[in-house]
């Protein structure tokens, strides 16, 4: 394959609608939570990634694909940007670490399955000095760190653009790459919700985290095994619903916040039809070929039942059926925060689909309120 | 008084002389008594425990990074206020104030300093919280201090946001617009939120451009003047203020909550 048809493969996959649905179909056999999620993981050998192995070639493919950004006209201009820098920093570091956490908790899960204790066990009477054992590991991590930003410091100009012109918007306008997972979402979300009610939820959800997590193992150690659902939820949030929010915003939205594939032009001039429509269009214009009604209420009454079956109707029916036993583990106060955050956050891959298959725009739609959904 | 024994290796004299001794009083730690008092008698390195259990100090259990998340701290504390001494935060100095500060300040990179360990640090905290969450390390008792970790994480982020401002160059003033866009879309305390034209009394709405989040923000209706001082005194008191409060309130609780978590 020629370096170019590669190229525009990768361009092609990129699309938030492609490479979206590979990370989040691929991801429980990464990070299995379940039996049956395990054992293809085992048998198709996605377990590989977590080995040492698996660790370098993730850092080669990454590194192959950072190469052929820098060679690249197009790429290199966002690549080389020096706000764009920490960017390349956070894809290798939180590859790095996550790899390493997984890594070490398999190792720990072999041990424990073997009867062993963890890795991180020791005589509690067994203890070293923190000076010097501790204070010179602080020391040294402290001057290759301050060696390290110095370096970064003389070899990279801090950015400097044109002096503040408030009559001069660029195209596209950015905020600061560790909000553009916020910024991605205004796609898909109107501000109140992607601005405000997501951060707000975000902070107060892992905030929360040690109350709803009720499992007493795996703490004080690495290990996937005994600790999967948890590892599973919070990662697939990390890793796909932030970090790579983070990614798109940052490599892959030109101007007008257009979709470009990492190795294509930044086109200002690119064209892509908006036809989304809401949710009592498609009912009441589509579906029933009738005018919209004035009343806004009854206009929208289908988008409220439809937030309000997956607010308060679905987590009943849950209670009855499927999650019946962690209801009754959990207890009431416990399960109705893991509905709240569990639902506001698949509340985003949910409006993003709708988006992609149907074209929708808004579920419930009254800019009148400055209210949609 | 004892006289100098002039055989002695100069380091030796020197753990011995009468000035040494007044500053780190257990002398050269060399006993373990001396080792354990040499931490114990120092404020700063008083935040740790004397002894810890082995796997504490290995750099594969904490990967270093909540203290290096501190140490970063420190450093943007430093070479920040070596750039207050350059920096004016008005709209007439403050751009070119920053562009004297890389060509006529000797060894001009304090700027690139204080910006790359801003970014850097950004990412070494949400690291640290990686590391965190794999060890299980929030689980009780350690339930509250990953909250406070949470806040940190939440004023890291503010404070690199309201720093991205202060050069007053184009990147700056539309990030920060961008961002900020954002506030008038509160719901009830933004001129744009849902629920906002609830808040009246009879005809007179009380959240209007002037009055809602948005403008407490930006200290006007749009990023200007007054939004620059207000982010200047945020990113150089009001925010390092409250951070270094609840990072007193972190480094507490971690050792009351039993010290670093390891397996039982
Ligand atoms: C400015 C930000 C922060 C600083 C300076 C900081 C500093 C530290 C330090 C020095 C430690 C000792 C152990 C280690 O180095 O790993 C620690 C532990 C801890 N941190 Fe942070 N931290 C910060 C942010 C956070 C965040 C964002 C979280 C979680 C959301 C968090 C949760 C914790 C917890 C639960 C522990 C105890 C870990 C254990 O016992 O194993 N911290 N922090």
């Amino acid at each position: 394959m020629s370096l170019a048809a590669l190229k525009s493969v990768i361009d092609a996959i990129s699309a938030p609608t492609i490479s979206f649905t590979i990370l989040t179909v691929a991801f429980p056999f990464f990070f299995p939570p379940t039996d049956w999620f395990e054992k293809i993981h085992r048998k198709l050998g996605f377990w590989r990634l977590w080995t040492k192995k698996g660790g370098i070639i993730g850092l080669l493919l990454i590194t192959a694909f950072f190469v052929l950004g820098y060679f690249d006209k197009n790429f290199n201009i966002t690549l080389t940007k020096p706000d764009n820098f920490p960017i390349v920093l956070l894809i290798y570091s939180m590859f790095f670490y996550i790899w390493l956490g997984m890594y070490k908790a398999y190792q720990n899960d072999e041990r424990l399955d073997a009867g062993l204790k963890p890795n991180e066990y020791n005589d509690p009477d067994d203890k070293v000095l923190v000076w010097p054992d501790l204070v010179y590991i602080e020391f040294i991590a402290l001057i290759l760190f301050q060696v390290f930003l110095i370096v970064w410091s003389i070899l990279v100009a801090a950015p400097i653009e044109e002096p503040a012109n408030p009559a001069a918007t660029p195209n596209p306008s950015k905020a600061p790459w560790y909000f553009l997972g916020l910024q991605e979402m205004l796609v898909y979300f109107d501000p109140w919700l992607a601005g405000v009610v997501f951060p707000t939820m975000i902070i107060l959800g892992l905030m929360a985290i040690p109350y709803m997590d009720i499992n007493k193992k795996g703490d004080g150690y690495y290990t996937f095994k005994e600790r999967r659902v948890g590892i599973f939820i919070f990662m697939y949030g990390w890793i796909v619903l932030w970090l790579f929010l983070i990614v798109i915003g940052t490599f892959f939205r030109g101007p007008n916040w257009n979709f470009f594939g990492p190795f294509e032009y930044w086109d200002t001039h690119k064209v892509v039809a908006l036809n989304n429509v809401n949710l009592s269009e498609l009912f009441w214009v589509k579906l029933l070929a009738k005018g919209l009604p004035s009343n806004i209420l009854i206009r929208e009454s289908l988008g409220f039942i439809a937030v309000f079956v997956y607010l308060f109707v679905l987590p009943v029916i849950l209670i009855k059926t499927k999650l019946k036993g962690t209801y009754e583990t959990y207890g009431p106060t416990r399960f109705v925060s893991l509905m709240i955050f569990g639902l506001g956050m698949l509340a985003l891959p949910i409006k993003m689909y709708l988006r992609w298959a149907i074209n929708l725009k808004y579920i419930v739609a009254i800019p009148e309120w400055f209210f949609n959904i | 008084m004892e006289k100098p024994d002039n055989k002695k290796p100069l380091l030796e004299r020197m753990g011995e002389s009468q000035v040494w001794k007044s500053i780190i009083r257990s002398g050269v730690p060399r006993t373990r008594r001396q080792r354990m008092h040499a931490i114990l008698g120092s404020v700063f390195l008083h935040l740790h425990p004397a002894r810890l259990p082995k796997h504490a100090v290995k750099v594969g259990y904490t990967w270093c990074m909540g203290g290096l998340s501190f140490f970063l701290f420190v450093n943007l504390t430093i070479t920040g206020i070596l750039l207050m001494f350059y920096y004016r935060p008005t709209v007439e100095y403050a751009f070119t104030d920053i562009i004297d500060l890389a060509e006529q300040v000797p060894l001009g990179i304090m700027r690139e300093l204080h910006r790359w360990t801003a970014h850097a640090m950004v990412l070494i905290v949400w690291l640290h919280m990686v590391r965190v969450f794999m060890t299980g390390s929030y689980k009780p008792p350690r339930e509250f201090n990953w909250g406070v970790g949470v806040i940190l994480m939440t004023l890291t982020l503010l404070l690199s946001f309201t720093g991205y401002l202060l050069p007053w160059d184009q990147l700056a003033i539309w990030a920060v617009t961008v961002g900020s866009n954002m506030a008038r879309a509160t719901p009830f305390l933004g001129h744009e939120g849902p629920g906002a034209a609830l808040l009246a009394i009879g005809d007179i709405n009380l959240i209007h451009v002037g009055s809602d989040v948005r403008f407490a923000l930006l200290g006007g209706r749009f990023v200007g003047e007054a939004t620059l001082l207000r982010f200047y005194v945020l990113h150089c008191i009001g925010i390092p203020f409250i951070a270094m409060i609840f990072m007193a309130v972190h480094f507490w609780r971690i050792r009351k909550d039993g010290g670093i978590s390891g397996p039982l």
